[in-house]
């Protein structure tokens, strides 16, 4: 009852082609937007804002990315880490040799040597796919890693191998506050996310999906694999080098390469699976999933703590150690249960909200 | 003790040698995965977590004072069951799932035993002795001046018992020839009678055992940590040098990663500042994948719309 498509009807080819074709579908998506932009910066505590939110929305940027490339295109990559630090340190190294520039052409061109590198680490993947390409994304992250600490020249000589960002100016005003710093990783999310919206129901889209499902039968109707995979592995590497971007001048101020390890592309890949391959939306809530469920966790451990006596500390490699164990035991559990992850069953809820009261 | 300058021939002899001794210590890590992708098709990822979980476990009965053999045995049939575990509660529901499906489950599963790991036993970093010493053995230092450990020569020849038992088997036995059935099609080979689901806990079964040996190797070298079950990782290139299905291919791929990596590091990578063994064998493992996809000793792949 809730939704309902009965007496919408589409007399134009512009309605056809809508994201949200339900009147119900649009009012819900503006709600949210809206509530995001204005309600929650002006409710929320800062904590909230800085250490659930802002991680929130960087994750879901690199979860997007990822997507596009594990989800849409059937790419494994364990790289995404690796893509990360390399928008990072291109934004602090544009940053710092361009102090004039303003920061979003900045960060944009961060992306874009992100892209430019993941072209060359997508390279191998025109012969070989599957858990092959798992290891040469592998090789990208690992030489990613050595070459930013290895080599002082882009991290401008730091002896620590931390770099700080410059402070955010935008004409004049300095983005620090809190609610300033979610809402510019908002907007960035906001404009990604209708960008990669359209582009997997675009040709190129559509052309990745048919990769994944089967390359030769793609190569076969005429479909270039080549251009194809690359621009994948390019737009992927967009999205992850400006959410590194972010993470580093938004989300920390000062980051090293090792902030950017193998664990954090482990747990983007998580992201994507719990998610939902190839769903959008699922990005969002694979990766609020996988922000929320580690405070989650620690809560439930300190309360079992308090309760049973005995085991009145928790140390915090013991609860690192349960954070593992539950990572790993969702991550079976959702391949068994529901392979599609949270997105499917954000459409099953969708279908039952349809009918509801009635049973069909 | 003779000099070491890097002038010297026999230096030069001894970075390969001993880069080959650790090369086999890759490719014992590496047997437990060609294992499984011969007899299952499934990459298993989580071989890694294994290995560490075996070596952590039989640290944690030591600490608590089992003694020796008692604690291999008890770790013994812990890996065992925790293997049937694995094929039960995960593979079996996954069954003819897709092999990238089946993949992120291993991945999965890594977690979740590293995890089941440490909150079992802490994770503090503890040393092993295996009552074998690393020290240098004596008479090859006299002859020819190289320092090679005991340990090492130790691992060399249980990984040169153990591909010669794994061959027997996989090529000789009833079982291994099973194995190799399954493998090529599951359907298949129901439906000629061969039971899936012994041959399957077998199989796991055995690659368990295979990580505690691996384990057990790797503790003594670098005491257990967590560090074990990123070997999981280093084990990749090994793999795809030798190829995935090739019992041959693991050692020889395990030789030529574990050298290479050190020659490089030794002769090249010193002039960046070292560290470069964390991703060279990546980088040759995908140079190799370019002219090479299917390995030295991996079976062709041949695909059909």
């Amino acid at each position: 009852m809730i939704f309902r498509e009965a007496g919408q009807f589409k007399s134009n080819y512009r309605d056809d082609e809508a994201h949200l074709v339900l009147k119900e579908e649009r009012w819900f998506v503006l709600g949210v937007t809206l509530f995001a932009a204005v309600v929650v910066p002006l409710v929320a505590s800062d904590y909230i804002l800085t250490s659930i939110l802002l991680p929130f929305l960087i994750f879901t940027l690199a979860t997007i990315g990822l997507n596009i490339l594990v989800g849409y295109t059937g790419l494994i990559s364990l790289g995404s880490a690796g893509f990360m630090a390399v928008g990072a340190f291109a934004a602090y190294k544009i940053a710092t040799a361009f102090p004039w520039m303003h920061f979003v052409p900045v960060f944009v061109l961060a992306a874009v040597i992100a892209a430019l590198v993941g072209i060359a680490f997508g390279l191998p993947s025109l012969r070989i796919k599957g858990f092959y390409l798992a290891v040469t994304t592998l090789a990208a992250h690992f030489f990613i890693e050595w070459t930013l600490t290895h080599f002082g020249w882009f991290s401008n000589y730091a002896s620590s191998g931390v770099i700080s960002s410059p402070p955010l100016d935008t004409f004049g005003i300095v983005i620090d506050e809190p609610w300033e710093r979610y809402l510019l990783c908002l907007g960035f999310l906001v404009v990604m996310t209708v960008i990669a919206k359209n582009l997997v129901r675009s040709e190129l889209g559509r052309s990745w999906m048919a990769i994944r499902d089967m390359d030769v039968a793609a190569e076969v109707i005429g479909i270039p694999i080549l251009k194809t995979k690359l621009l994948a592995f390019a737009i992927s590497s967009f999205y992850c080098g400006l959410a590194g971007a972010l993470w580093a001048f938004v989300f920390l101020g000062s980051v090293e390469a090792q902030a950017f390890d193998i664990f954090r592309a482990f747990e983007i890949l998580f992201m994507v699976i719990i998610g939902g391959l190839g769903s959008i939306v699922g990005s969002y809530l694979g990766a609020a999933f996988i922000v929320i469920m580690p405070l989650v966790i620690t809560n439930v451990a300190f309360f079992v703590a308090g309760v049973v006596p005995g085991l009145s500390e928790v140390g915090a490699d013991t609860l690192a150690s349960l954070e593992l164990v539950v990572f790993g035991g969702m991550i079976v559990f959702f391949l068994i249960v529901e392979p599609f992850g949270l997105a499917r069953l954000w459409e099953l809820a969708k279908e039952r909200l349809r009918l509801w009261p009635f049973p069909y | 003790m003779l000099e070491i300058i890097p002038e010297q021939p026999m230096f030069l002899v001894e970075v390969i040698v001993s880069g080959l001794l650790t090369g086999i210590m890759y490719a014992l890590v590496a047997l437990g995965f060609v294992l499984i992708f011969k007899a299952s098709g499934i990459f298993n990822f989580a071989q890694g977590a294994f290995v560490f979980f075996a070596a952590l476990t039989f640290v944690g009965l030591l600490e608590l004072g089992v003694n020796f053999w008692l604690a291999l045995v008890i770790t013994l049939v812990v890996m065992l069951v925790l293997a049937i575990a694995v094929e039960r509660v995960v593979l079996r529901p996954l069954v003819n799932q897709p092999l990238i499906i089946l993949f992120m489950a291993t991945i999965g599963l890594n977690f979740l035993v590293e995890g089941i790991a440490q909150v079992t036993w802490g994770s503090d970093v503890y040393p092993l002795d295996i009552r074998i010493e690393d020290t240098p053995v004596d008479f090859i230092a006299d002859a020819t001046g190289m320092l090679l450990s005991r340990q090492e020569m130790v691992a060399a020849g249980i990984a040169a018992a153990m591909v010669l038992i794994l061959t027997v088997f996989f090529n000789k036995t009833k079982y291994g020839r099973a194995l190799r059935a399954v493998a090529d099609d599951h359907q298949a080979s129901l439906s000629v009678g061969i039971p899936l689901q012994t041959i399957w806990a077998i199989t796991w079964g055995a690659a368990g055992v295979i990580a505690l040996v691996a384990g057990l190797m790797w503790g003594a070298k670098t005491g257990v940590q967590f560090s074990l079950a990123l070997l999981a990782l280093k084990a990749l290139p090994v793999l795809i040098i030798g190829g995935f299905d090739s019992i041959t291919g693991a050692i020889v791929g395990g030789l030529i990663i574990g050298a290479g990596e050190k020659f490089f590091e030794v002769f090249i990578g010193s002039y960046f500042g070292g560290g470069t063994e964390n991703w060279f064998p990546f980088v040759l493992a995908t140079v190799f994948l370019l002219f090479r996809p299917q390995g030295l000793f991996g079976e062709k792949i041949i695909e059909r719309v």
